[in-house]
């Protein structure tokens, strides 16, 4: 089933918007993300993603390991959370294999890989927003982000931007 | 994917380009002639290739 299909099978009309709350920030989860969001835009939705605790690694900067955000502890799980490249599945993950034999099937198979969907989304102008809250306990600032990251949200501005469309929490 | 694949180097042409897309039957070739009509982009031809490979001719 293509993502057209499942978003045209609904029988209400309502307004093509989607709205994605990424928090896993898991390499599966991530892909399931960016496949609906950019198969969304391209047929022609206002697709939104709010950006929230794990999922804060996807959209960093410093992709890699680096000692971001402020303080010690937040320094330390900047750390941990490499960004894309190091983001793990969400069940057998043996030890960070999993991600590595996903990329290599993805890659075998012809599908598109992680960070081509993130390209593809940067492309099809996806609006893509970084929890606030968030962002305040791991100590990070907008400039640590990628700058296609539109803004800064939180709970309150997520549902009126959410508002009359569809909303997913992966 | 395949759409969004089209869709994207439909964006970077000129109005009146063509595109030809080579895309797998199933799904891809239900999908994307269909889609493309419904962005509003002409479908100008979809052609059987060899194997499970088809050609769809778009023009923006």
């Amino acid at each position: 089933m293509e993502i057209s299909d499942i978003l045209t099978s609904l029988p209400v009309k309502e307004p093509k918007k989607l709205s994605i709350i990424s928090f896993s920030g898991d390499f599966d989860k991530l892909v399931a993300t960016f496949t609906l969001a950019t198969g969304a835009a391209a047929i022609g939705y206002e697709v939104h993603i709010f950006f929230t605790f794990w999922g804060l690694d996807a959209i960093k900067q410093k992709q890699g390991r680096a000692f971001v955000g402020t303080g010690f502890l937040p320094k330390i799980f900047g750390f941990f959370m490499g960004g894309l490249r190091s983001a793990p599945v969400s069940r057998l993950n043996f030890l960070g294999l999993s991600p590595k034999i996903f990329r290599y099937l993805m890659r075998k198979k012809n599908v598109a890989t992680l960070e081509e969907l993130v390209e593809a989304a940067k492309i099809l102008e996806v609006n893509m927003y970084a929890c606030e809250m968030a962002m305040h306990i791991l100590g990070l600032q907008k400039s640590d982000f990628i700058h296609e990251v539109k803004d800064v949200l939180g709970v309150a501005t997520f549902l009126e931007i959410s508002e009359g469309g569809r909303t997913l929490f992966i | 994917m395949t759409f969004v694949k089209t869709k994207i180097q439909l964006s970077k042409l000129q109005s009146g380009d063509i595109l030809e897309v080579l895309l797998m039957e199933g799904e891809p070739l239900q999908n994307v002639p269909k889609s493309a009509r419904e962005q509003g982009f002409k479908v100008l031809d979809v052609s059987h290739v060899e194997g499970q490979v088809h050609k769809v001719i778009i023009e923006k």
